[in-house]
């Protein structure tokens, strides 16, 4: 059986129209998500689908989408909220860090908070200081909640299921850059992808390279030419959810290969690749040829918008396949 | 749903509603004799049985010595921190009774202890919180005193910071409003919490979709310390109803039949579809903010003791005496009963474990 190709965005939307089918009691909730269908397209036809009850354009107030969202939640609702780009999210942030993410823990498990919280993150698409952020370091760091970054179609479709049937708060980031360039096919039927393990993409002997979103796209592309071009066999490796993070799997694979390398996009400090990298230091130090590399967004306040800043602040399959060499060379 | 977004609203035309904002009762900082305006039995006019009122009067007391214990405990060393709601047990009251405890929601903030009572928490798991004890129902022990939440009971988990439960509220009133079951949610807090966005962003929403939510401040005048004419730049909370096109009602929050007779218009209101309501209980806290706190620093003790001349429980009292519905005998017995009910919540919580180190990871996030 043939299955539909389809790029990211459209798997996403076609993940939301299910939800919506599935479970009557689903809102979609979000700044222009209703007659606009999302600034991205990624709720287009849901309104007229599902009417403007359960598809509520929200007023220009993140703080107020989120907090709707949580108390719909808690009266045993199923909502999914729009955050229209990770950007915007900084002023609904009280109400995931501080509401969602304790709800289960602050009523010793009496109360569950489960919304999922969609938003389009990431740059190289001239979106600047405000349109291009990577967000998911402000909220590793908190527990309570589910962090899922999507890097295909399938993956998208499986883990937006995985994220609904959830019972925690779930932030799920889609890159928008990726949103159009990758494409996949996706079966007609519901399904998930559970929530929590990581993806082998690339099997490789002489390294692993450890990515997520976009970057995982940029990493097999490197690791393609590396093997064709100069015989390196690298391991690619998409987290898909980094939080909670798939500890075995990337302890395994750094345990085979002996050189690791992080890629994102988000920036150096404190970054996810800051904790894999301390999480490979605990458990596989002695199995490690190499130090531990991270490649990601410089510290830099945000993405800049003239072209040649925003090329530089972003990790490219050339830069990615530079750090590839560096490290087998050691 | 929203049948009167922005667009059918133009600029103006709310402010040119004054019926929206009404005054409903003697401000507070007036003189009234109060027996004299409790002589007509005004609680039957506003169909409260006399039981009903003693009922109150009941529970108003037994949330004033709970309370008054809590820092007893505090002040000898066996409870880390009290905060108190002394004072505001009228509002809470009179609010509490016209809503349908079998199926409206309440978000309620830290002063409502008389609130949660009638909605079902004892004085035993209240206890339980103020000393961190497992069996603690709202939090097992993990939440500070007064951080209320039951779902069985319906009361919303509550949270420290100030103003996040009102876009909640309204999600929460959403829900009900698509579900179709007349459900409404009464949502509470101080006049502090009406300086932040949330509060503009829940009651925005709610109005815009006319959602079956009561928006009830309990204005006590000051935000820890920071009165209230530094907070807000106009006279009532309820002036800010008029910015939403929503009803705005200012209310003695010391007078629980007051009160009760405008959340019941606004309960009325919201199960007919109409929407939401901003009330404003003008009260007084008659102890420090917490027991942290130390309110002889900001507010002179001539105010603090004019207040106590208008504590809404001898209030109350008097207004049983005047009306037949209760002698000194019966108030005599009420006090020893409350006080066994006190003094078992208070030897119960004392006697009851701690929760153990092991299970501080437990309900952090489900598999």
């Amino acid at each position: 059986m043939t299955m539909p190709v389809m790029t990211l965005i459209e798997a996403i939307r076609h993940g939301l129209t299910q939800e919506m089918e599935l479970n009557p009691r689903t809102l979609v909730l979000g700044e222009d998500v209703g007659v606009r269908g999302g600034v991205f397209g990624a709720t287009r036809g849901l309104l007229e689908r599902f009417g403007p009850e359960r598809v509520i354009d929200m007023p220009l107030a993140e703080s107020s989408i989120v907090g709707v969202a949580i108390g719909a939640a808690v009266a045993g609702w199923r909502p999914l909220a729009e955050i229209q780009f990770a950007d915007y999210i900084h002023p609904a942030m009280n109400q995931i860090i501080n509401e969602a993410a304790r709800i289960r823990y602050r009523t010793n498990g009496d109360y569950t908070c489960p919304v999922v919280i969609r938003a389009p993150f990431g740059g190289g698409v001239h979106g600047a200081l405000y349109h291009s952020q990577s967000v998911e370091g402000l909220f590793y760091h908190v527990p309570g909640l589910k962090i899922v970054i999507p890097s295909t179609p399938y993956d998208a479709r499986g883990l937006l299921r995985a994220a609904m049937e959830q019972e925690d708060p779930v932030l799920f980031f889609e890159h928008k850059r990726a949103y159009r360039l990758v494409k996949g096919e996706v079966p007609e039927e519901p399904y998930s992808v559970p929530i929590g393990p990581a993806a082998i993409r690339r099997e490789g002997r002489h390294c692993t390279v450890i990515a997520y979103g976009l970057m995982v796209h940029h990493a097999l592309e490197a690791a393609e030419r590396l093997s064709r071009e100069e015989g390196i066999e690298a391991e690619v490796i998409d987290l898909r959810t980094i939080l909670p993070l798939d500890r075995e799997t990337l302890i395994a694979s750094a345990q085979k290969t002996g050189r690791v390398l992080i890629v994102h996009e988000d920036n150096r400090t404190g970054g996810v690749g800051a904790e894999v990298a301390a999480i490979l230091a605990e458990e596989a130090l002695f199995y490690l040829d190499a130090p531990i590399r991270r490649h990601t967004g410089p510290d830099a306040p945000a993405m800049p918008f003239n072209p040649v800043q925003e090329a530089a602040f972003l990790p490219n399959p050339y830069t990615i396949a530079d750090q590839i060499r560096e490290l087998v060379r050691f | 749903m929203a049948a009167a977004g922005p667009s059918a609203r133009p600029a103006g035309q709310v402010l040119a509603r004054p019926s929206l904002r009404r005054r409903e009762s003697v401000a507070t900082g007036d003189r009234v004799d109060l027996l004299e305006r409790y002589q007509h039995g005004r609680h039957r006019e506003l169909g409260l049985t006399d039981e009903d009122v003693r009922r109150m009067y009941e529970v108003m007391l037994l949330a004033r010595r709970l309370d008054e214990r809590m820092w007893i405990l505090n002040r000898t060393g066996q409870a880390p921190f009290a905060i108190s709601g002394q004072g505001h047990e009228a509002a809470q009251v009179g609010a509490a009774w016209a809503l349908d405890r079998e199926r409206d929601w309440i978000y309620p903030y830290y002063r409502d202890v008389a609130l949660v009572l009638v909605w079902g928490l004892t004085p035993r798991d209240l206890m339980l919180q103020l000393l961190g004890k497992a069996a603690d129902p709202s939090s097992g022990g993990r939440q500070m005193p007064n951080h209320f939440s039951s779902r069985r009971l319906r009361i919303a988990p509550q949270s420290s910071v100030v103003g996040t439960q009102i876009p909640q509220a309204a999600g929460t009133a959403l829900a009900s409003k698509l579900e179709g079951t007349g459900a409404v949610t009464l949502v509470t807090f101080g006049e502090g919490a009406t300086a932040q966005g949330d509060f503009h962003e829940g009651v925005n929403f709610a109005a815009i979709h006319r959602l079956p939510v009561i928006f009830f401040c309990e204005n006590n005048g000051y935000a820890i310390s920071v009165p209230a004419e530094k907070e807000l730049s106009v006279p009532d909370v309820a002036d800010r109803a008029l910015g939403y096109g929503i009803p705005g009602v200012t209310v003695d929050g010391n007078d629980p039949f007051e009160v009760y007779r405008v959340v019941r218009e606004a309960v009325e209101r919201a199960r007919a579809g109409e929407g939401p309501s901003l009330i404003e209980a003008k009260t007084y806290r008659l102890l420090a903010h917490s027991s942290d706190d130390d309110d002889s620093t900001y507010r002179p003790r001539e105010e603090v003791e004019a207040w106590r001349q208008r504590d809404p429980l001898p209030r109350l009292a008097a207004y049983l005496k005047e009306h037949g519905l209760a002698d000194d005998a019966d108030l005599q017995a009420l006090e020893e009963q409350v006080r066994q009910q006190v003094d078992d919540a208070t030897e119960h919580a004392q006697a009851a474990p701690y929760p153990r180190a092991e299970h501080l990871l437990d309900h952090v996030t489900g598999p």
